[in-house]
């Protein structure tokens, strides 16, 4: 058993995780119609390979990706392609993007599809671009592309890998439940991760407030031989950060501004893991995902399979939503979640959880009062940041004092508001400040770039100047040196010679005639 | 449907704003309790008058700055302030005494400066300052405690804050006073010969304080705010007393145990320097404001010429806190030095 460390700050809500029975997997059904976002991951939105009227097998690519950082789509079942124009997504803008309507025939008819056979045997390479064909991304809530992530291992040595089965944000279970279904799948899917990164040790994650998904976990990596470490935890939120799950397994803080991967060590989410097993050991790509639907408001709250691009609306029917007053639509957890505006946003590769509480399980938030510097959010921030001065300065829009307070190493991980006696929106305050020092950042780049245009017209123009009365110069002085190389031969007196000369032949000529 | 949109966390712990400082006025009431038992009903009374002033004057000042009175008032601020400060007003002060005070604290204090969360300095130490040095004769007056004089009835507390010139009280130097003005005597022979010594400090005194001292340690249980500042101060309290003990010499400071039950020691470790506004932000800082306070609180005590020297030290370290914090921001997630950086 390897050592634990502990963390700063850090909080503990409510859990509910219970709300939602982990470890039972129900069926979302099939829609009607699957709405499918051309971005559900970080990087350029993929490029699409069909076209409105096409019909399409399940597993057939919709779209492929767009350069390096991004990924493939494909369709999680039969049908027609009836539309392909901007609609809402899940995004906390409320925007629209765009994206491919799937009109579902019902039959869900499925193209073929083999895997590798032993992956033991295949290079890196090989398994990287099976996962890449087949669309993973970060399953935890980032959707950073899996086979970029892997990629690291051609630039840094890496030792350790990492299954981030914490979970730590209340009420969401889908993690949970697929270590308690399929671990032996997370397993093999670590080990396949690992095999790609060439790392040896394998640290599988498991907060202790999920005794059952720890005991599949155990069992798991026990039957699949050695080079797999369980290792277990108090519950605590944020300890499923990334940051701060390495500081808890290894002791180290990942550096600021830095990657994981300068550690030596990768992460990756549970069902990421299962992905890349599915795309390795089978060729199946990734069209469906396991989504927590959970809050009172709903009669049947449970952890669905769902595919990719259901629609909130349809897996709110089948969960029996009940809407009540000020009711809320949370994509993720309560605690980083964002609002939705409409429940006809699909869900997407990233989405682990909906949540629709009603107003006496999650209250809307009173008024904000004055800060008293109470200080309990500086003992509830994971990355000892002085939330209270962050505050201070944001108001202020200082940007110096708040890059002294270190604002960029924030994760937004809602500690501060959550334990905020004042209920000041903190974390709001945060990425205003964040989104504002960005803005000044690029503008400053812009403003440094046409300056830097400026200066090198000026010095051009100045150079040339120079360059043309350097020439002026020369010829002058060529001329110079002409005239005094000559001596008597003035230029002027052979001029008046010469048209004295052709004056008096002139003249003897008109006398001749 | 169209849903609510608000940003994340969606949650909320249970805490908020006024139970805070409904939870300091619940950890005054051991401390005023003893007080009430040994000076008699005065204490009680401060109280009272100081709060209907202080809720009064206070929705003024709020009305005045644009504010929601209804609203604002009922986070409990100013009746934290008020109390802290009747509570450390001599028992029996005339209410103009009190009023004055009052209004020191809630307008000159607080919304002065724009009120909760703004004010740079610690309230009630305003008021008590204010006090302090316009009314040194009124607030040196202490009532002798039970068992040594006379303790007033509810009637007579009546008469001497509303009519004070008719009430005639028992007073009495408080053991600080005493052991400043020593001149000559052990001491042992000075707790021996003078009544208001009791077993480690002042008769009564003593149990005020552990009063206050239960009623902190309360609080720091319920993480309504932490150990770091009371601690400081204790210890470096107590350290400053040792080294001027003087093996209880004529010139002796005083114990240690004797400037910890003394005056107003436990009352202003938890309940004045803890004040999260005025006081330094970051542990650390926390640290070295406590610290720094239990130093001043021992040197204004031996060497100045106030009965207590709570109400200075503490003021002095508000102007500091602001410094301390420049320099005590605790190291950021990945920001420690490496071993690479130190090569």
């Amino acid at each position: 058993m390897n050592t634990i460390f502990k963390i700063h700050g850090g909080i503990h809500p409510d859990e509910e995780k219970q709300l939602s029975n982990p470890g039972t997997v129900l069926d979302a059904g099939l829609p009607p119609s699957l709405i499918l976002p051309l971005s559900q991951h970080i990087g350029k939105p993929s490029s699409l390979c069909v076209a409105p009227g096409d019909y399409v097998l399940g597993g057939q690519l919709l779209a492929e990706a767009d350069g390096m950082v991004s990924v493939p789509l494909h369709a999680p079942t039969s049908g027609t392609v009836v539309a392909i124009e901007p609609m809402p997504v899940p995004h906390p803008s409320a925007m629209n993007n765009l994206c491919l309507e799937l009109e579902c025939d019902g039959e869900d008819r499925w193209i073929e599809y083999a895997g590798c056979e032993d992956w033991r045997v295949e290079t890196p390479d090989t398994l990287i671009s099976c996962i890449r064909a087949a669309g993973v991304a970060g399953m935890g809530g980032a959707g950073f592309p899996t086979a970029v992530k892997l990629m690291a291992r051609d630039r840094l040595p890496l030792q350790t890998l990492i299954i981030n089965g914490t979970e730590c944000e209340p009420y969401i279970t889908a993690d949970d439940t697929l270590m308690q279904v399929d671990a032996a799948g997370i397993v093999e899917g670590a080990q396949i991760l690992a095999h790609i990164l060439g790392v040896e040790e394998i640290l599988l994650a498991v907060e202790d407030n999920k005794p059952a998904a720890l005991d599949a976990m155990q069992k798991a990596a026990k039957a699949r031989g050695g080079d797999c470490n369980v290792m277990t935890f108090p519950t605590k939120y944020p300890s499923g950060g990334e940051k701060q799950l390495i500081e808890i397994l290894t002791g180290k803080q990942v550096p600021t501004g830095g990657l994981p991967a300068d550690l030596g060590i990768v992460c990756q989410n549970p069902g990421t893991a299962v992905a890349a097993r599915d795309a390795v050991c089978f060729g199946k790509p990734l069209t469906d995902r396991i989504v927590t639907l959970t809050g009172r408001a709903l009669a049947r709250p449970g952890n669905y399979r769902a595919r990719l691009g259901t629609p909130i609306e349809h897996l709110l029917t089948v969960a029996g939503f009940d809407p009540s007053q000020n009711q809320r639509l949370i994509h993720g957890g309560p605690m980083m979640g964002f609002a939705l505006e409409s429940s006809a946003v699909p869900i997407i590769k990233t989405t682990n959880c909906i949540l629709v509480p009603t107003e006496q399980e999650l209250p809307t938030p009173p008024d904000a009062q004055a800060c008293i510097r109470c200080g309990l959010c500086a003992e509830a921030c994971p990355a000892s940041l002085l939330p209270q001065q962050l505050y201070w300065y944001a108001r202020a829009k200082d940007q110096e004092q708040l890059e002294r307070h270190h604002l960029a190493d924030c994760i937004e991980c809602g500690a501060c508001s959550w334990v905020c006696p004042s209920h000041i929106p903190l974390v709001q305050y945060y990425r205003a400040a964040k989104g504002m020092i960005k803005e000044s950042k690029t503008e400053k780049i812009r403003s440094d770039r046409s300056r830097d245009r400026f200066e090198a017209r000026q010095e051009r123009l100045e150079r040339e100047t120079l360059a043309r009365e350097a020439q002026r110069a020369a010829r002058r002085a060529a001329a110079e040196q002409k005239a005094a190389a000559g001596g008597a031969d003035d230029p002027v007196a052979a001029a008046i010679a010469r048209a004295k000369a052709k004056k008096d032949s002139a003249s003897d000529e008109s006398a001749n005639s | 449907m169209s849903f609510l949109r608000i940003t994340s966390p969606h949650g909320h712990s249970p805490l908020d704003t006024a139970q805070v400082m409904q939870a300091v006025l619940l950890a005054t009431l051991p401390g005023i309790a003893v007080l009430t038992w040994f000076f008699g009903p005065g204490t009680l009374l401060n109280i009272v008058f100081g709060g209907v002033l202080a809720l009064a004057l206070e929705a003024i000042a709020l009305r005045l700055r644009d504010r929601d009175p209804q609203r604002q008032l009922k986070d409990y601020s100013v009746l934290v302030t008020s109390t802290l400060l009747c509570i450390a007003l001599p028992p029996y002060a005339p209410w103009w005494l009190i009023a004055t005070g009052i209004l020191s604290a809630v307008i000159l204090g607080k919304h002065v400066f724009g009120g909760l969360g703004y004010n740079p300095f610690n309230p009630a130490m305003v008021g008590y300052v204010v006090l302090l040095i316009s009314f040194p004769l009124q607030m040196s007056s202490w009532q002798a405690p039970r068992g040594l004089g006379e303790i007033p009835g509810v009637t007579e507390s009546l008469t001497a804050l509303f009519v004070p010139a008719s009430y005639d009280g028992v007073t009495m130097a408080t053991p600080l006073d005493l052991l400043r003005q020593n001149k000559g005597l052990l001491l042992d022979d000075l707790f021996s010969s003078t009544p208001q010594f009791g077993q480690w400090a002042g008769v009564g005194w003593e149990w005020v304080n552990i009063a206050f001292l239960a009623g902190g340690v309360w609080l720091i249980y319920r993480g309504i705010f932490t150990w770091h500042a009371p601690l400081a101060m204790l210890i470096t309290l107590g350290l400053c007393a040792a080294i001027g003990f003087d093996s209880g010499s004529s010139e002796s400071g005083g114990s240690p145990l004797f400037h910890w039950l003394s005056g107003a020691t436990m009352f202003g470790a938890f309940f004045i320097i803890t004040d999260p506004v005025s006081g330094a932000t970051s542990n650390r800082g926390r640290l070295i404001f406590g610290a720094l306070v239990g130093v001043l609180l021992y040197l204004i005590r031996v060497a100045g010429n106030y009965p207590d020297a709570l109400a200075f030290a503490v003021l002095i370290l508000n102007f500091a806190a602001p410094f301390i914090d420049q320099y005590t921001q605790p190291v950021t997630y990945g920001h420690k030095p490496t071993k690479e950086d130190d090569e």
